[in-house]
Order: structure tokens, then sequence, then C-alpha cells
């Protein structure tokens, strides 16, 4: 819980940052929060931009092309017999390039893997490539980026004799993903799609390591995000991403979603999601499911 | 739709996403085909219209980001002309009758962000004119490419 109070403190810094966002004729020094409302996306589960699970190709924060915008996020994830928070922070540079930092604490709750827990960090770059998901709406072709998340998992805690993934048969405690994803706000049907195509050798994202005694390489998964925009503030949709296989410990699901993100302002989104996990290591499989609720601040 | 035995391949499951992609794709292709000045009808026809640039000139000209744009304007003919221009952009029977987009605009240096702000308050007075979301987005559609015309800055 001590990542709260760290969110919440920076949380007061970036408003600071944030105030009086347009007294002034743009300059390059000031952000100008000039992005339409709900388009920096919301904060993946690596601390992308992007929806929920995903990462989007759309740029995070609302600095347009001639500024830059920031923000915060925390997001819980609490299913049966597992808990997730992840915390972080993204930065949005002339609305082309996103560097996203954030932590991930996964932790037992329940059943056989109780009081385990396991720590992540994550660095990510994006690049907006082609295209804009706005304002080509005379056009099919989507919002284009690169990303790469480059993710340490910190090691276990807990679980008696182990404290590194490595002992639960993952290759690495530390690996890269690499994504392209497409965007596309389609305004003619109050639409947004998303594909994303990652290169991962990441065992639940990297939280069980990477690479494992059934597969050690780069395979490609695809995630998908449909969102319907019922207003300026109000969007709602549903997510699907893949997951590679590695471990024989582990058989490991792909994660899904249904969510609703809620921007009263450029300030402040808020998430909520049903999300389903699937069963997470062959000690306790049961399928996990819960609510996925995050919140983001910023400018 | 989605689900599948711990056994499906990664193709398999490709397939399945694709083809459920594949469906949102086509059923807005049909939504699409419904009467050509069905949006114009949902803001109100010319009366709606001419209501919702009412509201949207005064929001222009409080619009801190954008109002110094707005300084040597004549507002009336800027109205008149914004009327024409949504009206048939909804498939309304009018004619835009001003200049083209990129020549109206060339000397002004505008950026994205007034580009955005006067998209925000045109949504603020079809918010406030209680036009649906779905339509009021379907009139942004065909204003934001305009975007490559106006902004030069």
């Amino acid at each position: 819980m001590h990542g709260f109070k760290r969110v919440a403190g920076a949380v007061s810094v970036l408003m600071a940052f944030s105030a009086a966002p347009w007294a002034t004729a743009q300059s390059v020094s000031s952000p100008d929060m000039g992005k339409l409302l709900a388009t920096g996306g919301v904060s993946q589960i690596e601390g992308a931009g992007g929806g929920g699970l995903t990462p989007w190709a759309l740029i995070s924060g609302y600095g347009t092309r001639d500024s830059y915008g920031a923000n915060l996020h925390a997001t819980t994830v609490t299913t049966q017999d597992y808990a997730l928070f992840t915390y972080g922070v993204a930065v949005g540079i002339a609305d082309r390039v996103e560097l996203s930092l954030a932590q991930q604490q996964f932790r037992g709750t329940g059943a056989a893997l109780d009081h385990v827990s396991i720590r992540q960090d994550i660095l990510g770059v994006k690049v907006k490539l082609y295209g804009d998901a706005v304002y080509e709406q005379d056009s099919a072709m989507p919002q284009i980026a690169a990303g790469v998340q480059f993710k340490r998992n910190n090691g276990v805690n807990g679980l008696a004799g182990v404290t590194s993934v490595k002992q639960l048969g993952a290759t690495d405690d530390h690996g890269v993903d690499y994504y392209v994803s497409a965007t596309k706000i389609l305004l003619e049907q109050s639409l947004l799609l998303n594909g994303t195509l990652r290169a991962t050798k990441a065992n639940q994202m990297g939280i069980l390591g990477f690479g494992g005694d059934l597969h050690d390489r780069y395979q490609p998964m695809l995630e998908v995000s449909a969102a319907y925009l019922f207003n300026r503030q109000l969007a709602a949709g549903i997510e699907y991403r893949m997951k590679p296989r590695n471990l024989g410990l582990d058989k490991e699901k792909d994660y899904y979603d249904a969510f609703v993100a809620y921007f009263p302002t450029k300030n402040i989104s808020v998430t909520a999601a049903y999300a389903v996990l699937g069963d997470i290591t062959i000690l306790n499989p049961t399928r996990q499911k819960g609510a996925y609720l995050s919140l983001q601040v910023g400018f | 739709m989605l689900s599948y035995s711990t056994t499906t391949s990664i193709t398999a499951r490709l397939a399945a996403i694709g083809l459920a992609l594949g469906m949102l794709f086509v059923q807005p292709a049909q939504a699409q085909a419904a009467g050509d000045d069905a949006v114009f009808q949902q803001m109100g026809g010319k009366p709606g219209i001419q209501k919702i640039v009412a509201d949207f000139l005064p929001l222009l000209l409080a619009d801190p980001r954008i109002s110094e744009t707005f300084k040597d304007a004549d507002m009336e003919r800027l109205g008149t002309l914004l009327a024409e221009q949504f009206c048939q952009l909804t498939g309304g029977p009018c004619k835009y009758s001003g200049k083209a987009m990129q020549e109206a605009h060339r000397d002004m240096q505008l950026n994205n962000a007034q580009f955005n702000a006067l998209a925000e308050d045109l949504q603020f007075a079809m918010e406030k004119n209680g036009i649906a979301n779905s339509a009021q987005n379907k009139l942004i559609a065909k204003l934001a490419p305009m975007q490559r015309a106006i902004v030069t800055r």
C-alpha cells in the first residue's frame, strides 16, 4: 500500500504543473492540453497509454504535437486469490513519443500462493509512426505506433526456498516485449478499435519471469480492444489479450475484460472493468476473475 | 465466441479474434446505409442547426484558447457560413458558399490545440441542444479531416 502514498505525493506535484494550462497563448514550455478529451487513452496494466490490458497507438496525455503531457496512474485488479497493484508515470512528448515507468506488485491473498508477493518494474517507450486516429476520418488508415517494454522482475517473496522466478521454471528474470499497435477512432460509428501485435517471452506479463521449460522464444501475441464512445466523457468496451504458455508450472491463459472509462475532465479519468485472468499456476487451478479499477491524473 | 480450450493453438485464437473484429466492422457499414439526411434531421434540420450555431459562436468568443482568432471576424457572416456548412455536411439541402477551408484559414497560423478547441466548443453547443452523441460524432467525423487544410502551424 505504500505505493499509494508515493502516488499521492506525486499527484500534487503534477497538479501544480498543470494549473492554468491555457492562460496564455501556447508556448513550447507550457503544456497545451490541446488534444480532445479521452484521446490520450487511459493507462494500461503495464503503464503504457492504452486501454486496460493493452497498449494502444495513442500517445498518453493531452499534449498536441506542439506540446507535451504527463500523468500518473494507480490500478488494482482483485481476483479471488490474488491482487495486482500497478502504479506509474507516463509522459507524452509532441504527441509522438511516450515514455512510461510502472511498477507491478503481485500478491497472493488466498489459496496455494497466499502471502506470496512478486514485484516487477517496467520501462516503456512508444513512438507514433504513422497516421492520426482522430483527424483521418476520411480514410481507413489507423494510427500506428511501435513500442518496447523493458521489464525487470524483482524476485519472489513469501514462498519457502524460492527467491527468483527462475526457480519456478523461467529462463530469465528480465525481458523485453516489442509491439506494434494500430488504433482507429471511427467517429462515424462512435467506435474505437485497436489491434496490438506483441512479440514476447513474458510469463503472466513477466510476473512469473520470461521464457521457460516449455518454450523459450519470442512468440507473436494479438491483443484487441473495441470501445463504444457513449459521449465525450464515457466509453465502454471489451479487450482480449493473448498470452504465451512457456511454463510447465503455469497453464497460462489469455486475459479479457469488459470496461467502462469515465473522463470527467482532462485532468482525471477512472476506469472500471471486470477482468478474467484465467487460472494462475497449476498450484491453484481456479479461474481468476474480478474487479479492475484504475485512476489516472495528469494533463 | 472468445472461449477456447487449453489446447487451442495460437492460430485458432488469432482466427477467433479476427472473426470477432470483422463482425464489428461489418455492422456499422450496414447501419450507414440508412437515409442520407438522417444526421441533418437529428440536428433538427435548418432551424436546429441555426440554433446550434447561435450557441456555438458565443462559446468561440468566450474561449481564451481561440477568442483572439475571431477578433476581426464578421461573426454574423461566419454564423451563416457555418450553418450552411453543417447543413451540407449532415446531408441537408444546403450548399456552403464560403471560401475553401485552406484559403479561408491560410493566414491564421492555427495549431492543433486551437482546431481541437473549436471542435470542443461545437460539441458543447450540440450537447446544449440535446443532439444525440452518435449524430454529434458524425458531424465531427466530417469536420476532422479539415485539420489538414486548416492547421498550418
